[in-house]
C-alpha cells in the first residue's frame, strides 16, 4: 500500500465512521466488566505479594523443577503477541487486502500481551526488585539479554504499529465531532498530532509504517526464536533440539490466529461490526489458521516422531512421560483438540464460519496454553542425574493456588489491555476501510 | 573469618567471627598489599587501640617488623572488599578435586559439615551423595557429587548479571548480593547441583540477630530468592585449608589439591600424591564428558570396593 494516492469514498467514510465510533466511549457495561477485572486482578496481586514477602516457597517450584507455569505462560504470552507481526507484517506486505479490518484487533493483542510477557517474567524472579542488574551489570553472552532486547523492540515496534495508522481515524472522530468526554478528546487531540488528510502526511504514514512492516518481521522472528532458545540452550532432553526456532514460531502462529480469531468474532457481536467483520473475512481467517496449523504440525511431527523413534535413555523417558506417562492427557488433549482435529476440519467450508471458527480457536488457545505447559515442565522433572535424598513433595510439581492467582492475573491484565484500548479507540481502522480500491487492482486468485 | 584451626580435625569449622593471631597478620599482609600498589583502602572498616607496646607484624614481602602497637588497626573486610577478592581467586592455583568411588560408604559427614558451614536447611545440598547404577548388571554405589567447577561452565554462560562467575584459580562462585534469581543456571547445569533459597535462610534469625558482611567465598549470608551452590569451600581455600566435605570425609574418599602442582592430598589421611598418576592409575573420569562442561571433579571407578553394596537406587524417572 505504499506511494499510491488515497481516495476516499466520503458516504462510505460516513457510514463506517458512524458504525466503528458508535460502540466506542466507556458505557455502564463497559464499567461493570472493568470492575469486576479489577476485583479480580487485586485478587492476583495480593497472590503475589504474598509471594514477594514470602519468597517462591509459596509456589510449586522447587530445586528439581526450578522452572514452572510461569516460564510456560511466558511463553504463551510471547507467542500469543507474535500474531501482529503475522497479519500486518508477512500477510499485510504480501499484498493481502482482506486482513484490513483486522490489523488493528492484532496489533491491540500484539501490544497487550507483549506488554504483560515483560511482567509475568518478573513474576517468576527471585529477587523483582533486582530487576535493574539486568541492565547495569547485564552480559551479552547470556539469552535473557537478548531476550529482553528482542522483546522490549517488539513491543515499541507494535505499539508504534498500533498507534500510527489511528492518527487519521483520530482525526476522522474529531473532524465528526464524535462526542465524548473532555479526557478522551484531549488523547484525541494529542494523539492525532493535528493530522489534515494532506496527501503528503499520508505518504509519509505509508512510508513509516511500511518500513514498520519490515522492520517488525525480523524481530518477531528474534523473540519468538530467542524465547525458545531460553530451553534449547540447554542440555536436558525435551529442549536439547535444534528446530526449536521454528517449532516455537510456527506454534506462535497457531496461537495468536486463535487469539485474534476469538477477539474478532467478540468485536463482531458486541460491537455490532457484522458488515465489516464478515463470514467472508472469518473464512479467510480460517485458511489461514489451517495453514499455519498444518506448518506447526509438520514440526510436531520432527520434534516427537525423530527421538521417539531413536529412544535414546533420557530422551525415552521424555518421550515416554509424555507419550503415556503423568502427562499423557494433556499431551494428547493439545495435539489432537489443539491442532489435529482443527487441521482436519478446516479444510472443509461449513467449519471456517464465524461460530465453528470461534469454538475451534477456543480449543486451539487452550492446547496452546497447554503445550507451552509440556514443553517447560516434563523436561526439569527428569533431569540427567537420579533425584534422591529430597522431600517427596520437592520432586513432583504441581502448580499452588498463589501461583495460578499470579498467572490468570496476567491474563487478566493483558484483558483488561484489550478492553481498554477497544473502548478508547477505534478496533477497525476507518480510513483504511473507506480508502476506494485501486480499479486495475490484481484480479489474480490468491491461496487465501 | 577462621577461629582457631590448628588441630586439623575432620569436623568442619564452626566457630565463626574470632579473630585468631593468624588471621589478624593475614589481615595486615592484605593491608600492606594494599598500601605499596595504592590499591583500595576504602575497603576496610578500621578501630584504633592506644597502647605503648611493639609488636611484630609479616609485612607482604615477607619482613619481620616491629611497630608500636598504636599503630597497628584491627580491619575487617567489609563485603565489596570481599567481592572483588572474591571474583579473582587465589592467583597460579588450579584446584580440582578426585573421588575414589571405591571408598565412599554415604557416611555423610562431607553433607553435614557443608550444610553447617555454608548455612544450609537440611533440604539443601552443595554436595550430595546419589546412589548410582550404571546398567542393570553392574552394582549400585554412592557417589558423592559436588559442584563440577567446570571450565566450561553453562551456568555462567546463561546468567545475565554476571551473579555466578569463573575465577582464575578454576572455581565457580555465586554472589548473591548481584543474582536476581531467575534460575537460568539452575535450567543449563547437566549435574543439577544448583540449589535455590526458596524461602528465608536456615540461619535468618541469626543474621538479624548478629548482622555479619556478605563473603562471597563462603556465600553468607545465604539470601531468599538467590542461588546458592558448592564453592570447593573458597574461603577456606584462601586460608591454606581443604575443602570442608574433604576434611569431613571419614572414609578417605576425597582428594583435593592445585593442578598446577600436580598433587592432590586426601582429606581424611592429609596423603598428597601425584594427581596425574592418581588419575592415570586408576581410571579417573568425569561425569558427563560428552557434553564437553570440561568438569574440575574427576572419578575413580568403583572397583575393588571397600563398601558393601547400596540398595538398588530408586529410579528417578517414575
Amino acid at each position: 500500500m505504499s506511494g499510491h494516492n488515497i481516495k476516499f469514498n466520503k458516504e462510505k467514510l460516513d457510514k463506517i465512521a458512524t458504525d466503528v465510533l458508535k460502540p466506542l466511549g466507556f458505557n455502564g457495561a463497559f464499567k461493570v466488566w472493568m470492575s469486576f477485572l479489577t476485583v479480580a486482578l487485586l485478587a492476583c496481586l495480593y497472590a503475589y505479594s504474598i509471594q514477594y514477602r514470602e519468597g517462591l516457597i509459596v509456589t510449586g517450584m522447587r530445586d528439581m523443577v526450578s522452572w514452572g507455569m510461569y516460564i510456560a505462560n511466558f511463553v504463551f504470552f510471547v507467542a500469543t503477541a507474535l500474531v501482529g507481526m503475522l497479519i500486518s507484517g508477512v500477510i499485510g506486505l504480501l499484498g493481502y487486502k482482506w486482513i484490513k479490518p483486522i490489523t488493528r484487533i492484532a496489533e491491540i493483542i500484539a501490544v497487550a500481551f507483549a506488554a504483560v510477557a515483560g511482567l509475568v517474567i518478573v513474576s517468576d524472579m527471585g529477587r523483582p526488585e533486582r530487576l535493574l542488574h539486568v541492565f547495569m551489570y547485564g552480559r551479552v553472552q547470556s539469552p535473557i539479554l537478548w531476550d529482553v532486547t528482542v522483546v522490549t523492540t517488539y513491543l515499541v515496534i507494535s505499539t508504534l504499529l498500533y498507534l500510527l495508522p489511528l492518527i487519521p481515524d483520530l482525526a476522522i472522530a474529531r473532524g465528526r465531532g464524535h462526542e465524548m468526554p473532555k479526557w478522551q478528546a484531549k488523547i484525541y487531540e494529542l494523539l492525532s498530532f493535528n493530522w489534515t488528510h494532506h496527501p503528503k502526511q499520508y505518504q509519509l504514514l505509508f512510508k513509516s509504517t511500511r518500513l514498520l512492516f519490515i522492520l517488525v518481521i525480523p524481530t518477531a522472528f528474534a523473540i519468538h526464536t530467542v524465547t525458545s532458545w531460553l530451553l534449547a540452550v540447554n542440555s536436558r532432553s525435551g529442549w536439547d533440539s535444534t528446530i526449536f526456532g521454528p517449532y516455537f514460531l510456527t506454534g506462535a502462529f497457531v496461537t495468536g490466529m486463535a487469539a485474534v480469531v476469538i477477539a474478532v468474532f467478540f468485536f463482531r457481536n458486541s460491537y455490532k461490526l457484522r458488515e465489516y467483520l464478515d463470514d467472508s473475512l472469518f473464512d479467510k481467517m480460517g485458511k489461514l489458521l489451517e495453514f499455519v496449523c498444518v506448518v506447526y504440525f509438520y514440526f510436531n511431527l520432527n520434534e516427537f516422531v525423530v527421538p521417539a523413534y531413536k529412544m535414546k535413555e533420557f530422551d525415552a523417558v521424555h518421550i515416554h512421560e509424555l507419550f503415556v506417562g503423568k502427562h499423557a492427557i494433556m499431551f494428547w488433549f493439545s495435539q489432537i483438540c489443539g491442532l489435529i482435529i482443527p487441521m482436519i476440519i478446516l479444510l472443509w467450508k461449513p467449519f471456517r464460519k464465524p461460530v465453528p471458527l470461534f469454538i475451534i480457536s477456543l480449543f486451539v488457545i487452550v492446547g496452546a496454553w497447554l503445550k507451552r505447559y509440556i514443553i517447560v515442565i516434563p523436561t526439569m522433572e527428569h533431569p540427567f542425574l537420579p533425584i534422591q535424598n529430597l522431600p517427596n513433595e520437592w520432586i513432583v510439581y504441581s502448580p499452588t493456588v498463589i501461583e495460578t492467582m499470579v498467572t490468570i492475573g496476567s491474563i487478566i491484565m493483558g484483558v483488561m489491555i484489550i478492553s481498554v484500548l477497544a473502548k478508547l479507540f477505534p478496533v477497525i481502522p476507518i480510513w483504511e476501510m473507506a480508502e476506494e480500491e485501486d480499479q486495475n487492482e490484481d484480479k489474480t486468485t490468491k491461496i487465501i | 573469618m577462621s577461629s582457631e584451626q590448628s588441630n586439623k580435625s575432620n569436623a568442619p569449622k564452626k566457630s565463626k567471627g574470632l579473630n585468631s593471631r593468624r588471621d589478624f597478620m593475614r589481615k595486615i599482609g592484605l593491608i600492606g598489599a594494599a598500601a605499596t600498589t595504592g590499591a583500595v583502602s576504602s575497603g576496610f572498616t578500621s578501630s584504633s587501640s592506644a597502647n605503648n607496646e611493639y609488636v611484630k607484624v609479616l609485612t607482604s614481602d615477607n619482613k619481620l617488623v616491629e611497630i608500636p602497637k598504636s599503630q597497628v588497626q584491627e580491619v575487617k573486610l567489609n563485603t565489596a572488599a570481599l567481592q572483588s577478592r572474591g571474583r579473582i581467586g587465589i592467583p597460579g592455583k588450579r584446584w580440582v578435586m578426585v573421588i575414589d568411588l571405591a571408598k565412599c560408604r554415604n557416611a555423610r559427614e562431607c553433607i553435614k559439615g557443608c550444610q553447617e558451614h555454608h548455612h544450609l536447611h537440611p533440604y539443601q545440598y552443595h554436595i550430595n551423595t546419589l546412589v548410582m547404577q550404571d546398567n542393570p548388571q553392574s552394582a549400585p554405589y554412592n557417589m558423592p557429587k559436588p559442584c563440577m567447577h567446570c571450565d566450561n561452565p553453562p551456568c555462567v554462560s546463561v546468567c545475565p548479571v554476571d551473579a555466578t562467575f569463573k575465577r582464575q584459580d578454576g572455581v565457580v562462585l555465586i554472589d548473591n548480593e548481584r543474582c536476581i534469581g531467575c534460575r537460568f543456571c539452575m535450567a543449563a547445569c547437566p549435574y543439577s547441583v544448583r540449589v535455590f533459597n526458596w524461602e528465608e535462610p536456615f540461619q535468618a534469625q541469626l543474621y538479624k540477630e548478629e548482622p555479619m558482611e556478605y563473603d562471597v567465598e563462603t556465600n553468607i549470608p545465604q539470601k531468599k530468592g538467590t542461588i546458592t551452590k558448592c564453592l570447593f569451600s573458597a574461603d577456606c581455600l584462601r586460608d591454606g585449608e581443604l575443602p570442608t566435605c574433604v576434611r569431613a570425609c571419614p572414609n578417605e574418599v576425597f582428594y583435593f589439591g592445585d593442578q598446577n602442582e600436580d598433587a592432590v592430598t586426601n582429606g581424611t589421611t592429609r596423603q598428597t600424591v601425584v594427581l596425574s598418576e592418581l588419575l592415570e592409575k586408576n581410571a579417573g573420569y568425569r561425569l558427563m564428558e560428552e557434553l564437553g562442561t570440561k568438569p574440575r571433579v574427576y572419578y575413580l571407578p568403583p572397583k575393588d570396593r571397600v563398601f558393601e553394596t547400596p540398595e538398588k537406587p530408586d529410579n528417578h524417572h517414575s
